[in-house]
């Protein structure tokens, strides 16, 4: 029972990795992989629930009654493109962002706007 | 023609997004984009008054029939926030083209309207379709588009700031991703209204209660709940002006739209109210949201900060109207929607124009601006006004049916507490309005003139609003009685 939802448990352990990695780590590049691994988790989950039992691959061929639905393959085509979109994004982001603040750790990003804060306000 | 009306829409400025590209003059383009919200803006009129006198207008995609194709579908509540956004987008856009010459570099200029129709397209997409899965779909343009125009801000925070509403509308995005997916897995249909029928039979299920957790967790981080608001201050404040007054007005309000299609229309009032205590939930969270962000934007320096954690504030407010989950309470939280709508676009609009005279924004530049800037400056006094709730001005108009929804389900200390936040929004506002009147202006600066036309116009047209829309509430409660009825279920 447990062992037959493998793919699951994959899913879920991924998505927690990639999670934990967003949260817990300073480095711009590294949130965004975490993210990414957070996403990829969802992808694997949606085609893992596109399988039908005993279901072949959804292709119309001679003698196969049970096809695998194809349907949330095609939905996570479209997540996989947005999930590229928002990587760039971010890249391009924190290209720019080592640029201006010349670092890409967020505490010193944050101790740097700290300073500016206190500069315009008094 | 007139039957495909929903889906121009959406098609217009997403296929005036390019093109802008190819423009490439920026007063060509500014005139492109401006013609173009203006055509949604009157597209969207016409959806409402076909919606209110002949129900719900269902668009068929390529002409596939429902659960198999992609619907859009358009009831009172969908036309609601069409006009919102399509007239908050245009007024908006008509400042744009004074503001960002002094914002952004010449280069940006026609990016920067391409990405505002991009944005704006993914907004009427979410709130046109009557798909789950094209909701996601056009919710990440719509965010995308967010997170590049906060970006172009000037100051180099704005790059901080986009990242990370980067990472947590991403996170947010993806947890409706899982719980889409989800729903998917248990019904086998990705149309909200056959979803709502096909939920009934599993709705006890543990992965129709993890669906739910997953939505209802991804909208909040979007809309800005309380404690899941930490993206919105810093990217409101350090966007350009224009793409604060735009997203201000609209993109909160589109995910107040989404916790309320999804709970009452996919998932049912009976399944999100009584099968799990929300109700209970958000009313603490948005009581604690009005009372912390209102306490924050107290302490706040920058004009722009005081007025995105007062915003974070006017979301719990809805949250509010929301978890009563009246008929009553649905209304205020859709009149506060088109309320808050008016005001937050009229302020930094304001802001805007002041930026555009000064510079800054920060409280300490505002001395003697009320002499000087006395259009501006009038128009963030009503505005606050507004803010605060005083009569004759809209913000008036949604408290008081705040008000009678709490009453009327007996809950006094919730009206109590909305009182008494409403107090704290007065503090905010005396500080503006103090150091703008009755400082003297700052020695050493050049007399500073009033804004140009440009600016004042659209900020007039929003304050007329403010107060028009306080006095004859006819259109606006009409509409949003409407919305709530249907949503209820009742028919009137």
């Amino acid at each position: 029972m447990l062992l037959g939802l493998y793919n699951y448990w994959i899913v879920v352990l991924l998505m927690m990795i990639g999670f934990y990695i967003v949260i817990a780590h300073g480095n711009l590049i590294k949130k965004l992989v975490g993210l990414t691994i957070f996403q990829t988790s969802v992808f694997i989950f949606y085609i893992s629930m596109g399988n039908v039992d005993s279901g072949s691959a959804p292709i119309l061929a001679e003698g196969v009654a049970r096809y695998s639905n194809p349907l949330p393959h095609v939905l996570i085509l479209t997540a996989i493109v947005v999930g590229i979109a928002t990587t760039a994004l971010g890249l391009a982001l924190v290209v720019r962002i080592k640029e201006s603040y010349g670092s890409i750790e967020e505490d010193e990003i944050q101790i740097q706007d700290q300073l500016t804060e206190d500069k315009t306000s008094c | 023609m007139l039957a495909h009306l929903p889906i121009l829409q959406v098609i217009v400025p997403l296929m005036a997004a390019p093109l802008c590209w190819f423009l490439n003059r920026s007063k060509l383009v500014w005139l492109l984009a401006l013609l173009v919200s203006a055509f949604t803006c009157l597209n969207s009129i016409f959806l409402l008054q076909q919606v209110m006198s002949s129900g719900t207008i269902i668009y068929q995609l390529g002409g596939w029939d429902a659960p198999w194709g992609i619907e859009y579908r358009i009831d009172e509540l969908n036309a609601l926030l069409l006009l919102i956004i399509s007239s908050v987008g245009t007024v908006v856009l008509f400042a744009a083209h004074t503001s960002i010459q002094k914002e952004l570099p010449e280069d940006r200029h026609t990016l920067f309207y391409s990405l505002y129709l991009l944005s704006i397209t993914g907004m009427f997409g979410i709130v046109s379709t009557g798909d789950v899965f094209n909701v996601f779909v056009f919710l990440e343009i719509s965010s995308l588009s967010a997170y590049a125009l906060i970006a172009l801000g000037k100051d180099r925070r704005a790059l901080w700031a986009a990242y990370q509403y980067l990472i947590m509308g991403t996170i947010g995005a993806t947890f409706i991703l899982i719980g889409i997916g989800m729903l998917y897995q248990m019904t086998g249909t990705l149309n909200m209204d056959d979803l709502a029928n096909r939920l009934a039979e599993v709705n006890q299920t543990r992965t129709v209660f993890a669906a739910f957790a997953f939505l209802i967790v991804g909208v909040c981080l979007k809309l800005a709940l309380f404690p899941l608001h930490l993206w919105l201050p810093n990217a409101y404040a350090y966007a350009p002006s224009i793409v604060t007054a735009f997203l201000a007005a609209t993109a909160t309000k589109v995910a107040v739209y989404l916790l309320i299609r999804f709970s009452f229309t996919v998932f049912g009032i009976e399944f999100s109210f009584t099968t799990l205590p929300l109700q209970n939930l958000f009313l603490v969270l948005g009581l604690v949201g009005i009372f912390a962000a209102s306490t924050a934007a107290i302490y706040k320096t920058n004009v722009k900060h005081i007025f995105a954690y007062s915003s974070i504030a006017q979301v719990g407010y809805m949250i509010i109207g929301y978890a009563i989950h009246t008929s009553t309470g649905l209304m205020a939280t859709l009149l506060h929607l088109f309320n808050h709508a008016l005001m937050k676009s009229a302020l930094f609009l304001a802001l805007g124009a002041v930026m555009y005279r000064i510079g800054s924004v920060q409280l300490s530049q505002f001395q003697g601006l009320g002499r000087q800037m006395p259009l501006t400056m009038a128009a963030v006094v009503v505005g606050g006004l507004s803010l605060i709730g005083v009569p004759l001005t809209v913000g008036f108009v949604s408290k008081w049916y705040l008000l009678v929804a709490a009453v009327e389900v007996g809950m006094w200390p919730v009206a109590v507490l909305v009182l008494l936040g409403s107090l704290l929004a007065v503090v905010y506002i005396w500080r503006i309005v103090e150091i703008a009147y009755f400082k003297p202006p700052l020695p050493g600066r050049e007399a500073v003139r009033e804004a140009p036309w440009t600016f004042l116009a659209p900020i007039w047209a929003l304050v007329l609003a403010n107060i028009y829309f306080g006095i004859d509430t006819r259109l606006s409660v009409q509409v949003a009685q409407a919305a709530s009825q249907s949503l209820f279920g009742i028919n009137p």
